[in-house]
C-alpha cells in the first residue's frame, strides 16, 4: 500500500497544528460557531446528540495492521473501546472528547492517517472496489489513480468550500462494486480497442433526497487527464451549483437543471484552458505511485485441503458467503462480518480490531480492507489457512457467513447518534436480524441487500437497496418507508416506494412478508432483485397492506 | 500600523478607496423555512437605481463596483490610463458577461473579489477563471468575509492582496499564508504539482 513520504508527512503534521489553532480559536471565542464549523468539518468533526463525532478517512479502504492497531489503541483511550466502520470505508468515533481531538489527530499522523476532508462541502475520501488488485475480473487497478486523486483533491485550493460535499468513486473492474453511478463523480477504467487506458465519466449521480444515477459525461477519456477533467466538472460546479437551499446544492441538480449536454459543454470550456496543463499526470508519477501496490510475495503451489470439509456445514456455508475469488491460484479473499446479530452493522470493538490486524499479520501480508458494505477483509489468504482462520475468527464473533444475505445490513448510525436524523436505524436491523436467525434459510433465500438510512441523506445507501429502509418524520414520531427494487453496480437502479410507511415494531413483520411473498413466487433459484423486477411491487403491496387501500 | 490589507505577504496601507454600492431594501427569500442567503450566479445585480445612485469621488485611487464603472465608463477613460480606476465584483456577478470582448482585464491595475459569507467558496474559482483563462497579471485582491482560515487556498487560486474583515486580528491571519510547505497539486502559485517539482 502507498507509504508516506516526508512531503506527505509534513502536509498531515501541519494540519494538526493548522487544526489545533483553529480549535483554540474556537474555544477562546475568536471564532463562532459559523465560522468554525465548516473548518472543523473539513476535519471530520461534528457535533452530534450526545457528543462529537470524528470521523476518520481510511483512502481507497487500505488498512496496515499498524494502522488498525493504532485506532483499537485511539478507540480505547479516548473513546468507548469501539469504532463504527461506515460506508463511505471511513471510521467513526462517537465519543471523543472536543478538546482530545488534536491529540487524535496527532496520534492518527503518526501512522500516516488523518480525518481531512471525510466532512464538509470539499471533495470527500475517494472510493473504490474493495477487491482492487486481487479479483479476477479486474481490469485496470483503480487504487494507483485513487491514491493520485487522493493527492490531488487534498487542500485543493479551488475547491474547499464548494456549495455541497462532493464524492468521486474509482472502478477498473467490468462488475462494478464500488457504485460509480451513484457518485458526483463516477470513473470506470477499461481498455479501448488499441488497449489503451481509457476512462468513462459519470457525473451527477448521488443518493440522498433526490436519488439520480449518474450521466456520462465523457466514454473515453484518456487517463492522464482525470485531474484536469475533474477540475474542469468542479470548477462549472463551484461556480453554479446552488448555495441558496443546501437541498438543492449537489452537483446532480446543477446536471439536471442544465441538462448533461449543457453542462457538458460549459466543462468541456473550462477544460480548454487547463488541459495538458501541470496537472496532467506523467507516465512516471502513475509508475511511482504503482510501484506501492505491487504484487505481494505469493506463494506458488498451494495445496487447497478444502475438500477435506466438504461435510462440515457451518464452515462450508462461510466458505460460499465469505470467501471470493482470487486471481491468485490457492488463495481467496476473505470478509469479516461485521454485521452479527445484536451489534450495531459496521461497528468493531478494539479487541476485534487488535485481533483483526493480528490475522492480517499472520494470514494476509499485514493489509485489511474496508468494504462500503461495512465488513472487513482480508484479502491475500492461502486456501490452506482458510480452516484455521475461520476458527479465529468465530471465536471473535467475525465469521457470521451472512455476507452478502439479507442480515448483512448496511445500516447508518441513525438516531441513536446523528443529529440529523428523523428515525433510529440500528435497532432496526437488530429487530430484522433478530427475526432471521436461520442461516440455512438465509442462505436459501440467497443474496439480498437490505439498507437502511435514518434520513434522506441516505448515508445507509436505501435507494440503491434490494430492500430499502427509510426512517421518516411524522408528527414527532419514528416511521420507516420502505422501497423494493433499487440495485447497484452495473444494473444499478432507484428502489421504488411500496407504499405507507410503517412503525418500528412492525418493520420485522414487514420484511417477513417481503420475504414470504418472495419465497411463493420465486422461480427456482431466482435471485430476489431478479424476482422482484419480473412481478414488480403488487403482489408484496398486496400480502403487506392485505385489507387496506393502497 | 492600523491597515487590514496584507498585500505582497506585509501588513500594508491601502492606497485605494473602496466604493460600496448604496444600500438597498432586499426582499428577504424564504425556502423551506431558511432564509436564502446566496445570490445565484448571473443573477441581475445591482439595481440601476443603486448604479445611479452611486457617488464616484473626482480624486484618488477608486475602487469601483463593475457596474458603476460600466456605467461612467466614457468620463472615466483619462483615469483609467492613470492607473487611477479598479474594479470589484461580487462572487455572484460574473466579470465576462459584463466586459467587452476586446476589453482586457489588464486595463485595470486591481481587481476585488468580495466574499459576502465565509462558506461562499466561488470566490476561488473566479480567482482562478481570471488568472488563467484571462491572463490577468495585476493585482487581485479579496474583500468582504475574509478570514485567516482562507487565506492559505486564497493565495494558491491567484490572490496577492486580501482585506481581512475589520474585526479580525491581521497580524494573526497573516501566518496562515504559510499553513503548508508543500502542497500537493499544481495551482496559480505554484504551477507544478508536487511530482514534478520534487523528485520524490
Ligand atoms: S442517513 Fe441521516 S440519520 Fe443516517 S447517518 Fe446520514 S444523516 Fe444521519
Amino acid at each position: 500500500m502507498y507509504k508516506y513520504d516526508e512531503i506527505d508527512q509534513a502536509i498531515v503534521d501541519e494540519r494538526v497544528a493548522q487544526y489545533e489553532n483553529q480549535l483554540s480559536r474556537y474555544l477562546n471565542q475568536e471564532l463562532t460557531d459559523e465560522e468554525f464549523r465548516p473548518l472543523r468539518l473539513q476535519n471530520g468533526l461534528y457535533i452530534q446528540r450526545h457528543a462529537p463525532m470524528l470521523r476518520i478517512a481510511i483512502p481507497y479502504g487500505l488498512l496496515s495492521s499498524k494502522q488498525l492497531k493504532k485506532l483499537a489503541e485511539i478507540a480505547d483511550k479516548y473513546d468507548r473501546g469501539y469504532g463504527h466502520f461506515s460506508t463511505r470505508q471511513n471510521l467513526q468515533l462517537n465519543w471523543p472528547k472536543l478538546e482530545d481531538t488534536p491529540d487524535i489527530l496527532r496520534e492518527l499522523a503518526s501512522v500516516q492517517m488523518h480525518a481531512i476532508q471525510t466532512s464538509g462541502n470539499c471533495v470527500r475520501n475517494i472510493t473504490t472496489d474493495q477487491f482492487s488488485g486481487i479479483t479476477p475480473d479486474e481490469i485496470i487497478d483503480p487504487r494507483h489513480i485513487a491514491e493520485i486523486m487522493r493527492q490531488w483533491s487534498t487542500f485543493h485550493p479551488e475547491f474547499a468550500l464548494l456549495p455541497r460535499k462532493f464524492k468521486i468513486a474509482v472502478t477498473g473492474s467490468s462488475k462494478d462494486r464500488a457504485l460509480v453511478q451513484a457518485h458526483d463523480i463516477g470513473l470506470e477504467f477499461y481498455l479501448d480497442e488499441q488497449k489503451q487506458i481509457v476512462v468513462k465519466v459519470w457525473v451527477g449521480g448521488g443518493l440522498g433526497r433526490t436519488p439520480i444515477l449518474g450521466s456520462v459525461i465523457n466514454e473515453r477519456l484518456e487517463w492522464q487527464h482525470i485531474l484536469t477533467y475533474c477540475e474542469a466538472i468542479l470548477r462549472v460546479y463551484n461556480l453554479y451549483g446552488r448555495r441558496d437551499n443546501s437541498f438543492k446544492a449537489r452537483i446532480k441538480i446543477l446536471v439536471k437543471a442544465l441538462g448533461i449536454e449543457k453542462f457538458k459543454t460549459l466543462v468541456e470550456e473550462e477544460w480548454q484552458y487547463i488541459k495538458d496543463g501541470p496537472n496532467t499526470i506523467t507516465e512516471s508519477e502513475l509508475q511511482r505511485v504503482k510501484a506501492f501496490f505491487s504484487e505481494p510475495a505469493y506463494e506458488s503451489n498451494i495445496i487447497s485441503n478444502l475438500e477435506a470439509y466438504q461435510n462440515d456445514k457451518a464452515f462450508s456455508q462461510w466458505l460460499t458467503r465469505c470467501t471470493h475469488k482470487h486471481k491468485k491460484q490457492g488463495y481467496r479473499a476473505v470478509t469479516l462480518s461485521l454485521k452479527p446479530t445484536h451489534t450495531a452493522p459496521g461497528d468493531a470493538t478494539s479487541e476485534q480490531m487488535r485481533a483483526v490486524a493480528s490475522m492480517a499479520d499472520e494470514y494476509s501480508f499485514g493489509e485489511i480492507r474496508v468494504s462500503h458494505e461495512q465488513n472487513l477483509i482480508l484479502a491475500d489468504v492461502r486456501e490452506d489457512n482458510l480452516r484455521e482462520l475461520w476458527k479465529k475468527a468465530k471465536d471473535l464473533n467475525l465469521a457470521t457467513p451472512n455476507v452478502g444475505l439479507l442480515t448483512d445490513i448496511i445500516c447508518c448510525p441513525g438516531g441513536d447518534f446523528c443529529s440529523l436524523a428523523n428515525a433510529k436505524s440500528i435497532p432496526i436491523a437488530e429487530s430484522i436480524q433478530a427475526v432471521f436467525d436461520d442461516m440455512d434459510y438465509l442462505h436459501d433465500i440467497g443474496d439480498i441487500n437490505l439498507n437502511i438510512s435514518g434520513c434522506m441523506n441516505a448515508c445507509g445507501h436505501h435507494h440503491v437497496g434490494h430492500i430499502g429502509i427509510l426512517g421518516v418524520d411524522k408528527n414527532d414520531s419514528e416511521w420507516y418507508q420502505v422501497t423494493l427494487g433499487g440495485n447497484q453496480g452495473n444494473f444499478a437502479s432507484i428502489g421504488k416506494v411500496i407504499g405507507p410507511s410503517f412503525s418500528a415494531a412492525q418493520m420485522p413483520e414487514v420484511i417477513r412478508k417481503i420475504i414470504s411473498v418472495f419465497t411463493t413466487v420465486r422461480h427456482d433459484d431466482e435471485l430476489f432483485i431478479d424476482c422482484v423486477h419480473r412481478v414488480g411491487l403488487e403482489p408484496f403491496k398486496d400480502l403487506i397492506y392485505l385489507g387496506e387501500e393502497h | 500600523m492600523n491597515s487590514q490589507l496584507v498585500l505582497h505577504d506585509k501588513i500594508q496601507d491601502d492606497a485605494w478607496q473602496v466604493i460600496e454600492l448604496p444600500a438597498i431594501e432586499v426582499e428577504i427569500k424564504k425556502q423551506a423555512g431558511k432564509i436564502v442567503q446566496f445570490k445565484l450566479t448571473g443573477e441581475d445585480f445591482p439595481t440601476q437605481k443603486q448604479i445611479e445612485d452611486t457617488v464616484v469621488p473626482e480624486k484618488g485611487h477608486l475602487i469601483l463596483p463593475l457596474k458603476v464603472f460600466l456605467h461612467h465608463k466614457k468620463a472615466l477613460d483619462q483615469r483609467l490610463k492613470l492607473g487611477e480606476i479598479a474594479i470589484w465584483i461580487y462572487t455572484h456577478e460574473e466579470i465576462e458577461k459584463n466586459l467587452d470582448n476586446g476589453d482586457s482585464l489588464n486595463q485595470f491595475p486591481l481587481i476585488a473579489i468580495k466574499t459576502e459569507k465565509f462558506a461562499d467558496g466561488r470566490i476561488f474559482s473566479i480567482a482562478a477563471r481570471i488568472r488563467n483563462k484571462f491572463h490577468f497579471k495585476n493585482d487581485l485582491r479579496a474583500m468582504g468575509d475574509v478570514l485567516k482560515d482562507q487565506l492559505y487556498f486564497l493565495k494558491r487560486v491567484g490572490f496577492s492582496s486580501y482585506m481581512i474583515r475589520a474585526d479580525r486580528n491581521v497580524n494573526d491571519a497573516i501566518s496562515s499564508l504559510k499553513d503548508f510547505s508543500d502542497p500537493y497539486q499544481g495551482a496559480y502559485d505554484l504551477k507544478e504539482p508536487v511530482w514534478r517539482r520534487k523528485n520524490r
